[in-house]
């Protein structure tokens, strides 16, 4: 059936901010179906509270709600805009979750809306596990083999027949307490017993354990004419018991046989076909016991996820944009393949090279949990890299997770695992871990025996064998320096130069060289979907050593775009978002684009935006390579953060044209010394500084600049770097954490100059986004943040236009920003960072680059800054881009607030301190658009999922600094009926100012201890500042409690001001929401 | 290391490792795009006389398994893959692929760019090739030179069997096939009998009056490598079945049948090697992925005496020939390549005679096409339950 005339309408459901487990996935699988929506001629709505997707740009929806993602504001949205539709299966399990409750709410009837991609009874039975299970168990689709037990005998004969070991799980409980796995009989007689204790109902779920055992993925896709089709299978190499998004996986599966994998194949479409995802993709989990090949299902999502994303950059085929024409009526083979252009979709692609993909961790800023792996996903992003082989594809993806890796090992950092004894090594071997695949590599280089490594890791034979094959390339390489035919064998292996070159022990340079001579050049293969089959023009690259290349001759006029590579924390959406703003911008004015990264959950890797995609590892070699294929005049590296901005020194040695500010002006703004020397030269001011070599250096500039101090270590060396200091002891102390002492009680600092800035309390944090092209300056925006300086700027909310800025401040900001560009010879984008203190502006550092505002600021006043610093960066003038209408004259006065607020991974951290601080912990960010600032932060507040209550009790706890601001919070929301306990010294202070309040103990000591209050629900809100460097004691207990109970927390006196105004505000609000096309409307008028 | 070389017949040469056996092997270099099945791919009888290409990268990986062979000999004349898996993971393996092709003889040349090889074949169409190692490129393009196109070749002769033999069924006993043996599977045989019958496995050359003797419920034509055309006698003998008894053929036996009902084949430029071909059938426009093996295609359009439709944009099943005139009664198309637009299946209206051009047993590839051996056993169950 082609596509529905009977709808015009079709809200689709974005998945809010960047969390861990939800990533940047949902906007690349989003924006392609808004976009084909919109093709097909339907009236598209979308809502989405995350600014920094491509989805949310205005030009990519009829209307965009920039909108928390709840039930009641999506139904003020369906009220509003009254669409035919909704289409839920685009947004992750946050816009499952909303539909399932708008739907129980009865607000699609109430509406007559139909949801189109998968119904309500399909999203439940997959979901429900007992439901899913029992109706797969009807159809002969095998699931874990479990009994449920209420006595121990009948426990003794489910062990009987499940057999050790077993997973015990008590029924009714929370948190998996009780739940263990029995190895032995003496296990299980322990946990049983301890198991019917815990469970309520002395009832116990005895499992079969599955843990080790091989795991799959199948994406599937089916039509409403029940045509299905397989667009890939992944393989996990982690095996069960560690979550799919932080195993290593590769597509397509690589250790099933034809027999086997058929049978997986005809479980996968039948599993749609029962749940009754009538059309779209699925993802369907399959895990296989390695010893008798028995086939279990795991679950199934009725929905586009993170594996449809890999799936989808792994092969070609665009399952979103599939997904969403079969759910407005399409069939598969009424779709032409887009990269065949003469064949239909409803096909299998077949792939004739190797796809990896390596989750990316950021366990150092999380001290409270260990390095393992688990079921609960913890990495922070991804890497994805294509070979020809599997070992090509591994190290080719080990190197584009910039964790410093040059490959599979044979780098300098493998000197770590070399202390480590053999015995050591094997008992490390079964804790999954992010250095596993390095320990596997160390202990087969060793000799020690791969049936033995293959049994610790429950990592299958073959791959073991892979990684063996590679080490013993690497053992060629080091014993035969300078070979000819084992360099090319090594290139083939997917060793990089830097690795050959440090076996060698000589210059990358040097094996470049080497290389050249014996004509061991890199080719680029296609992605395809068909194993060459058919003709295609993707224009779809990745590298291998080979015989042929099929890169296209280079066109005239060429500008190649370096992304961001995997998402970290620090390094997320944003960038990807400006990359991909270059590219539209380039397209719009008549470049070919060459787009260069290798993190597939992004829209920059998707193959249609731009000219050309090289899925490739941002690293010099590999970017180099591509440059001398496509021949740029340019090349943008100031979009895409730290990762591209790395490369520029290399490609400018190379004398690769470097589009815009030159890697000279980057350094000078990086370069402390430098920066400083300009700052001094322009009059502008900065907080006293320093820089130490050594402790009695160090306690010299804290003597010099006081107390409370800012300092870093200027590498940083893992875990929470960044520190403020208030004391000459607090100072000594964090250089022995740090530094670690010598045995004489030295410190030695020489490695990593401490960095030591005087913080400036209670200053106003601003950050400034602009664009200069030598001549003119366009001010993108100025942002007021909400917490104090000292929060990092990624962790804390900000505001715009700034609230509390007096005109001088602001004049003044502007006229820095301007000085600083022209000092700086910016040609593009240039960000500032201020501290204002009083009527006292402070430069604290400027980056001549995107920063992660821009989305923001762009999104708040409808300029698109990034693809006006293209523009920019490739010549055009700002007063041309004026003249022409691209750019307003100057900056929008706007008629609302914009707040954007960030969203940090607590709730997966349980353990971990909330409080804010210099270190950024923040995963995403959302915004909040209202007519008070206090609306827009409640909106953003909401958006981040924080229960902000309207009412109830509040908790308040704040440092001596804080407690002026404490009065006003506590002011503001007695005025508002809220029942305030407080700590004693917080109390007196506000007993002070005739605010009554309620007089809470210490934990552990009395009736009131707050914990107890937490747990006991009494307590809806947590305003807790920790006093001056003390991050331990019953404030972090407070904080953590709070976390866990889902209580709404602050950490900041700033944030807590901010908060209780929202309520106000809140309060007040109608509910009316506003599209943010019809925002931008405003400014005009 | 030993280097191995690929020489095809218009001088191009690609360079690899040889892996397998010491030797020169010659034929026609195809590729097949599966991702899994290369046991079943290699001891296809289909095969017989080519070269094969494996386009996916890692080959071996899962070891063998005798439960696997699809015949007791590797039919391929020779094997080039990118990379052959040193080890076999698999609970099911009983043999490691590299001792397995060692075992049945065959030259094998791994390390090679087997995409260029690839592009080359769909750029200038499936053509001879000789691979070896400790070989001249000049001598081996001159061996390629040498070898004859499959076009106008009688390949049957040399993989049907030449005893008749039965297969009986494990269950209970519905009825009786006769199968032609034009190179079959075993995958063919065990649908059958899986299904309730028993099946006797007849020589190609089998006249149609010695295969009546054997009284069959239904006569089964199989797959089969080469080119249909020069297959006289099995084409006679399916014009003496056809009407007699209910017919069913795969592969090379729906082309035989085709030509038995006076349709043409021709030679396709590449074939079809692979397992995620899209087939639609003309009834309700479902779509099943297949799996295919042909070098050569039907065209009914020859039978209907009009022109072939040119081809616009995706392939149109409107395009699909139906109500033709044949010495058999109408014939209809019944399926088509939504790749390409080739005929993939066809049926008789007036007496009991289908075939389709793909493997509705896969092995390997996808199960979806397996109903159509439900539709003739219970075709032919039907009859034979009216008979008593």
């Amino acid at each position: 059936m082609p596509r529905r005339s009977d709808i015009t309408s079709i809200l689709v459901i974005g998945s809010g901010p960047i969390i861990i487990g939800q990533g940047c996935e949902f906007d690349y699988s989003g924006t392609q179906a808004v976009k084909v929506l919109r093709e097909l001629g339907y009236r598209v709505i979308l809502v989405n509270s995350n600014p920094a997707t491509i989805m949310t740009d205005p030009e990519f929806a009829d209307a965009t709600y920039i909108e928390p993602i709840t039930a009641q504001s999506v139904a003020e949205i369906l009220r509003k805009e009254r669409p035919d539709a909704v289409l839920p299966t685009l947004g992750g399990q946050t816009a499952l979750n909303v539909t399932m409750e708008l739907a129980a709410n009865g607000v699609f009837e109430e509406l007559d809306i139909e949801l189109i991609g998968a119904s309500l009874q399909a999203i439940e039975a997959a979901e429900d596990r007992g439901q899913f299970k029992e109706l797969m168990d009807d159809a002969g689709i095998a699931t874990p083999r479990a009994h449920y037990v209420r006595t121990t005998e009948e426990a003794l004969s489910a062990l009987e027949d499940l057999g050790l070991p077993v997973m015990v799980r008590p029924s009714f409980i929370l948190g998996g307490g009780g739940t263990g796995l029995a190895y032995s009989a003496e296990q299980f007689d322990e946990i049983v017993s301890n198991g019917f204790a815990a469970s309520p109902v002395g009832e116990l779920l005895i499992e079969e354990s599955i843990a080790g055992w091989k795991e799959y993925e199948l994406e599937v896709m089916r039509d409403a004419a029940d045509n299905a089709v397989i667009v890939c299978s992944i393989e996990n190499i982690d095996p069960m018991g560690v979550h799919t998004g932080d195993s290593i996986t590769v597509a397509p599966a690589m250790t099933l046989s034809d027999r086997e994998y058929q049978e997986m194949r005809d479980d996968a479409i039948a599993c749609l076909r029962i749940v009754g995802v009538e059309t779209g993709g699925s993802n369907v989990q399959f895990a296989v016991d390695p010893r008798t090949g028995r086939r279990i299902i795991i679950e199934m999502n009725p929905r586009v996820s993170r594996s449809s994303a890999l799936a989808s950059k792994a092969t070609g085929f665009p399952i979103a944009k599939m997904a969403a024409m079969l759910a407005v009526g399409f069939t598969l083979d009424e779709i032409v393949n887009d990269i065949t252009k003469a064949t239909p979709a409803s096909f299998e692609p077949t792939l004739d090279y190797v796809v990896v993909k390596i989750p990316r961790f950021d366990f150092a800023k999380f001290p409270s949990v260990d390095p393992v792996l688990g079921t609960s996903m913890q990495s922070v992003g991804e890497a994805m890299a294509i070979g020809r082989t599997f070992p090509e594809a591994l190290q080719k993806a080990l190197r584009s997770l910039e964790t410093g890796r040059l490959g599979l090992g044979a780098d300098p950092t493998e000197h770590e695992l070399e202390s480590v004894s053999d015995d050591d090594l094997l008992l490390a071997l079964p804790v999954a871990s992010p250095v596993r695949i390095f320990e596997v590599a160390e202990a087969l280089r060793r000799g020690l025996d791969a049936g033995a490594i293959a049994d610790a890791t429950a990592i299958d034979p073959w791959f073991i064998d892979q990684i063996a094959e590679t080490v013993g390339i690497r053992h060629m390489v080091e014993t035969n320096p300078n070979d000819p035919e084992i360099l090319r064998t090594a290139k083939r292996f997917g060793f990089s130069d830097a690795q050959i070159a440090y076996l060698w022990k000589t210059h990358e340079a040097d094996v470049r060289e080497q290389r050249s001579v014996g004509s061991i050049s890199v080719t680029y293969k296609t992605v395809d979907t068909c194993a060459a089959e058919f003709a295609a023009s993707t224009p779809y690259f990745y590298s291998t050593y080979e015989e042929e290349s099929e890169a296209p001759p280079s066109g005239p006029k060429t500008v190649m775009v370096l992304g961001s590579g995997p998402n970290r924390i620090g390094q997320g959406i944003e960038f990807d978002y400006c990359c991909v703003h270059a590219a539209f911008a380039l397209e719009e004015t008549g470049y070919e684009t060459v787009m260069v990264n290798c993190n597939p959950e992004t829209v920059s890797t998707d193959y249609d935006t731009s000219t050309r995609l090289y899925f490739e590892p941002l690293t010099a070699e590999d970017v180099l390579a591509i440059v001398e294929v496509e021949k740029p005049m340019a090349v943008i590296v100031q979009l895409g953060g730290q990762t591209p901005l790395g490369l520029a020194g290399a490609l400018e040695a190379a004398g690769v044209p470097i589009a815009g500010t030159t890697p000279d002006a980057i350094d000078m703004a990086e370069d402390r010394e430098r920066f400083s020397r300009l700052c001094t030269e322009f009059g502008i001011r900065q907080p006293a500084n320093g820089t130490a070599l050594s402790a009695a250096e160090a306690h010299a500039v804290v003597d010099r600049i006081g107390f409370p101090a800012l300092v870093r270590p200027s590498y940083v060396l893992g875990g929470r770097a960044m520190r403020i200091i208030y004391s000459i002891e607090e100072l000594s102390a964090y250089l022995t954490e740090m530094y670690g002492a010598t045995p004489g009680g030295e410190v030695d600092l020489s490695r990593s100059p401490l960095l030591i800035d005087r913080f400036l309390e209670s200053a106003i944090e601003v950050d400034v986004d602009a664009v200069f092209d030598g001549v003119d300056l366009y001010v993108g925006g100025i942002m007021e943040h909400v917490e104090e300086a000292g929060v990092h700027s990624g962790d804390s909310a900000c505001v715009v236009p700034p609230p509390h800025l007096s005109t001088d401040v602001v004049a003044e900001v502007r006229d820095i920003t301007r000085r600083l560009a022209d000092g700086l010879g910016v040609r593009g984008l240039l960000n500032i960072q201020f501290a204002v203190q009083g009527d006292d502006v402070f430069v604290l550092e400027a980056n001549p680059r995107a920063s992660r505002t821009i989305p923001f600021i762009s999104k708040a006043t409808g300029v698109p800054l990034a693809k006006i610093a293209t523009r920019v960066m490739l010549g055009e003038s700002i007063a041309e881009l004026q003249a022409s209408g691209v750019l307003p004259p100057t900056t929008p006065d706007l008629p609302y607030t914009a707040v954007k607020e960030a969203v940090l991974p607590w709730t997966r951290f349980p353990d971990e301190d909330t409080m804010l601080g210099p270190e950024m912990r923040a995963t995403g960010e959302v915004m909040g658009l209202g007519d008070s600032t206090g609306m827009a932060y409640a909106k953003a507040l909401s958006g981040a999922g924080h229960k902000v209550p309207n009412e109830g009790s509040v908790f308040l706890s704040l440092a001596d600094r804080d407690k002026p601001v404490g009065a006003e919070i506590a002011r503001t929301l007695t005025d508002l009926g809220f029942k305030i306990y407080a700590t004693h010294g917080t109390a007196g202070n506000l007993a002070r100012h005739s605010i009554a309040t309620t007089h809470v103990d210490k934990v552990g000591e009395g009736p009131y201890d707050p914990l107890r209050l937490i747990s006991e629900d009494r307590i809806d809100l947590v305003i807790n500042t920790p006093a001056g460097g003390k991050a331990r004691g019953d404030g972090r207990l407070i904080r953590m409690a709070a976390n866990r109970h889902g209580i709404a927390s602050v950490t900041t006196a700033a944030g807590g001001l901010a908060v209780a105004n929202s309520i106000a505000a809140n309060r007040l609000a109608d509910g009316a929401v506003l599209s943010l096309q019809d925002h931008h409307k405003a400014i005009l008028q | 290391m030993k280097r191995g070389l690929v020489a095809l017949a218009d001088g191009t040469v690609f360079e690899g490792i040889s892996v397998g056996v010491e030797g020169i092997s010659a034929g026609e270099v195809v590729f097949n795009t599966a991702m899994t099945g290369y046991q079943e791919i290699l001891t296809d009888p289909s095969y017989a006389g080519q070269i094969i290409t494996f386009t996916s990268p890692h080959i071996g990986n899962y070891g063998t398994s005798r439960e696997d062979d699809q015949d007791d000999k590797i039919h391929a004349r020779a094997v080039i893959v990118r990379s052959l898996s040193r080890v076999a993971s698999s609970w099911r393996s009983d043999m490691p692929l590299t001792d397995y092709l060692a075992a049945h003889n065959t030259v094998v040349v791994s390390d090679v760019d087997t995409r260029r090889l690839t592009r080359h074949i769909r750029e200038s169409g499936a053509m001879p090739a000789a691979i070896g190692s400790d070989v001249d490129s000049r001598e081996l393009i001159d061996i390629a030179r040498a070898t004859p196109s499959m076009s106008g070749l009688d390949l049957v002769s040399s993989v049907t069997t030449s005893e008749t033999y039965v297969t009986e069924t494990a269950g209970e006993r519905r009825g009786h096939v006769v199968a032609y043996d034009f190179g079959i599977k075993r995958d063919i045989i065990a649908a059958f009998t899986s299904r309730g019958f028993d099946v006797t496995v007849v020589p190609a050359d089998t006249t149609a009056r010695a295969t009546l003797a054997l009284a069959p419920d239904g006569v089964f034509l199989s797959n089969g490598p080469g080119d249909p055309e020069p297959l006289s006698q099995p084409i006679e003998a399916i014009r003496g079945l056809l009407g007699e008894v209910p017919v069913f053929g795969i592969c090379l036996g729906h082309q035989l049948l085709a030509l038995a009902l006076g349709a043409t084949t021709y030679k396709l430029p590449f074939g079809h090697h692979g397992g995620n071909h899209p087939v639609q059938r003309l009834s309700d426009g479902a779509v099943d992925i297949t799996a295919q093996n042909h070098g050569f295609a039907v065209d009914l359009w020859t039978l209907s005496g009009s022109e072939t439709p040119v081809r616009r944009g995706l392939a149109d099943r409107t395009h699909i020939p139906t109500g033709i005139d044949s010495p058999f009664g109408l014939v209809d198309g019944t399926h088509h390549n939504l790749n390409d637009g080739t005929n993939e299946g066809l049926a008789c209206r007036d007496i009991d005679a289908f075939s389709v051009q793909y493997h509705p047993e896969a092995a390997p590839g996808p199960n979806d096409a397996r109903a159509l051996f439900d539709r003739f056993v219970d075709t032919i169950g039907d009859l034979s339950a009216e008979a008593q």
